[in-house]
């Protein structure tokens, strides 16, 4: 008995670890292949080469796939973050007629599979004889962020405590300074991560982009089409650079959140 | 003081509600409010949790709309002007202090809003921080203060912007009862000092008690007397009234003379006793009252018959408690009814036993006799005979 009491906690820890190798060795891997020493297949480690650190901005396909991803991820998330929060806003904070069937809708695209929603995005696209490109990618990665960040912020903002918005008021602040100096600083880290979060959606999203996105190529679109040509190490480089820049913002998150909780 | 305030032809009100109605579907939360409140007066409003303490504070602040009536702060209707733009100020239950603010951006918060040059709220904010004596805090965010703390952070924040009242609604609510009492002597220093006008919502008849100039008893949305705590205490004018304050003992009765300002009464419990009858009740002969008697009010009577006059209610002790500084005797009546007497403790213990046979009595004009048309049909206080404590 006594034995099983002081063993389970090692055991449980080795469980865990065995859980994080689970989870962390395809990103070892990624990272580990960007360094290889190869030319076009990526598959078999070589040796050890930072040539594919020196040189990956030299593929201008796969420089220009990465910035059109940048972009429309910068763009979609701007539209997604405005409208998705003050969609999450509206629904906590009010009951209006036809706030449950807005609930509703709001989980549907979340739902939906995104080839019935790719397809159907395209289909309306060229029934309104719109021509594929730039826009429709970021109308079509607007659609889906709008419902992640709402539901995202909507969960953050539940516990808010609307008596600040009343407390303010009453200190003489009108509606606008009452949303800019309480509302909005106090619900900001709930709309950063949902932002964070739709910026991620967009960077990844494959399938409904693969529907409407014309001649244009992002980057995951990029990668799907010369996988079968073969995969050089610079795609590791550029994943590794996802990698490093989105840990650095959780970290960023984390301590920027530490730093307010702590005295002024 | 009340007298003096009374007696000025020329009232200087705050506040007044004029015939306020607030209803929330169909649900009457506040029937006709109407009364006012005057400059650096202490009001209470007191009442149980759901009357429509809440609801009428949140009116006079302006976060709700009067369904009917109106409300005028410093004679001005401002029934539809929003809360910022009225000048009182709201120290709210859980203080809802901005936990994203330091103590003193909590505080400069009212007046930056207003626009007050810098300097000034540098003075002001420290001026009022000496007040409720937070000086070294000001630097602190809220979550690093105590509760009490807090509280006095939510009052400074309100009263540095001089409204013309502050509305504190159960501004006390959270905190422990040593901190209470210290506090309520606080926030009477502090009022007394600003010389601000407060409403102050309580369901603690104690500290509405303690504390007030004036009370205003709220139950199911009504106002049922405004008055000076002792006058609350003294002449109840409803069954809930004496019941909710104090301890009371009620006693079912008929009116069996009725003249002018007297009259008797047959009361259930057995006697028939002499007491005032104010006229504006218009009891006739044959109405159904209840008779309030406070059990502080009630002597142990001698064996001897004493004062005719005197209303003399004899029966069994049922249950005597030391309480300290007072002697709780309460006995039962042949009728069955229990009277409730609060003696001093120079009782001797030998005098009074359970099962002994005993007589109390009291001063006639300490009878408050409240007609039955005045009970409340709802909660059966009134309906039900023998001792309200609470
Ligand atoms: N927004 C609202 N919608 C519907 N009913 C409400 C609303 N606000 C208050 N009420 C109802 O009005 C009544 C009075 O509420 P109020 O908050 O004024 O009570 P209170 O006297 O302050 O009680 P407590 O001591 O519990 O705070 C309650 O029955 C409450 O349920
Ligand atoms: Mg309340």
């Amino acid at each position: 008995m006594t034995v099983l009491r002081r063993l389970a906690p090692r055991l449980l820890d080795a469980w865990a670890g065995v859980a994080l190798l689970y989870l962390f060795t395809p990103i070892f891997v990624i990272v580990a292949f960007s360094f290889n020493d190869t030319g076009r297949f990526n598959l078999i480690w070589q040796g050890f080469s930072l040539d594919a650190w020196k040189q990956w901005t030299d593929s201008e396909p796969l420089t220009d796939a990465l910035t059109l991803s940048i972009k429309v991820a910068a763009v979609s998330t701007l539209a997604a973050t405005v409208l998705g929060s003050l969609i999450a806003l509206a629904l906590v904070r009010h009951r209006f007629t036809g706030s449950g069937v807005t609930n509703l809708l709001l989980v549907l695209p979340l739902t939906t599979p995104e080839v019935v929603l790719g397809s159907s995005l395209l289909s309306l696209f060229i029934d309104l004889g719109v021509s594929r490109g730039f826009w429709t990618i970021v109308v079509a990665h607007t659609l889906f962020c709008v419902s992640y960040v709402a539901v995202t912020v909507k969960a953050r903002i539940r516990g808010f405590d609307w008596t600040l918005e009343d407390a303010a008021m009453d200190l003489g602040a009108a509606p606008l300074r009452t949303f800019r100096l309480v509302t909005f600083p106090l619900i900001l880290p709930g709309i950063v991560a949902a932002a964070l979060l739709s910026f991620a959606l967009s960077i990844d999203d494959f399938i409904i982009t693969f529907f409407n996105s014309g001649n244009e190529q992002t980057f995951p679109l990029y990668i799907y089409a010369q996988q079968r040509r073969g995969l050089g190490p610079e795609v590791n480089v550029v994943a590794t650079l996802v990698l490093v820049v989105s840990f650095g913002l959780s970290i960023a998150s984390v301590v920027v959140q530490r730093l307010r909780a702590r005295p002024a | 003081m009340p007298d003096e305030r009374h007696a000025g032809a020329m009232s200087d009100d705050v506040i007044q509600l004029e015939r306020v109605v607030k209803r929330f579907g169909a649900f009457v939360a506040v029937e006709n409010a109407d009364f006012a409140i005057e400059r650096g007066e202490f009001f209470s409003l007191l009442g149980p949790s759901g009357c429509g303490k809440t609801t009428t504070l949140r009116m006079i602040a302006g976060f709700e709309q009067p369904s009917a009536g109106r409300v005028l702060l410093d004679g001005v209707d401002v029934s539809n002007v929003p809360p910022h733009k009225r000048n009182v100020n709201t120290v709210f239950q859980q203080y809802a202090l901005f936990p994203h603010m330091t103590v003193f951006d909590n505080i400069a918060f009212g007046p930056r809003s207003a626009k007050v040059p810098k300097a000034e709220i540098d003075r002001r904010v420290g001026e009022i921080l000496e007040v409720v004596r937070l000086g070294e805090f000001w630097r602190r965010s809220p979550s690093q203060l105590s509760g009490g703390q807090q509280q006095r952070v939510a009052l400074a924040r309100a009263l540095v912007n001089y409204p013309s009242a502050l509305l504190l609604d159960e501004p006390l609510g959270a905190l422990d009862l040593k901190l209470r009492q210290a506090l309520q002597i606080e926030l009477k220093r502090i009022q007394r000092e600003v010389g601000i006008t407060f409403v102050y919502v309580t369901h603690d008849q104690e500290e509405a008690l303690t504390m007030s100039d004036r009370i205003a008893v709220m139950n199911k949305g009504r106002v049922e007397q405004i008055a000076t705590p002792r006058d609350i205490y003294d002449n109840p004018a409803t069954l809930f009234v004496a019941g909710f304050i104090g301890a009371a003992n009620l006693l079912g009765g008929t009116v069996v003379r009725a003249d002018g300002h007297g009259g008797s009464i047959a009361l259930s419990a057995g006697p028939t006793v002499e007491a005032v009858l104010e006229p504006s009740l218009a009891l006739k002969s044959g109405d159904t009252v209840t008779v309030m008697v406070r059990p502080d009010r009630i002597r142990l009577a001698g064996p001897a018959l004493g004062d005719a006059q005197a209303p003399r209610i004899a029966g069994r002790v049922e249950t005597l408690v030391f309480h300290g500084p007072l002697l709780r005797v309460d006995i039962r009546t042949a009728s069955g009814s229990i009277v409730s007497a609060h003696l001093g403790t120079d009782v001797a213990i030998a005098d009074l036993r359970p099962g002994d046979d005993a007589a109390l009595t009291w001063d006639p004009t300490h009878s408050v006799v409240i007609p039955d048309y005045k009970a409340d049909p709802v909660s059966g206080i009134g309906a039900t005979e023998g001792i309200e404590s609470t």
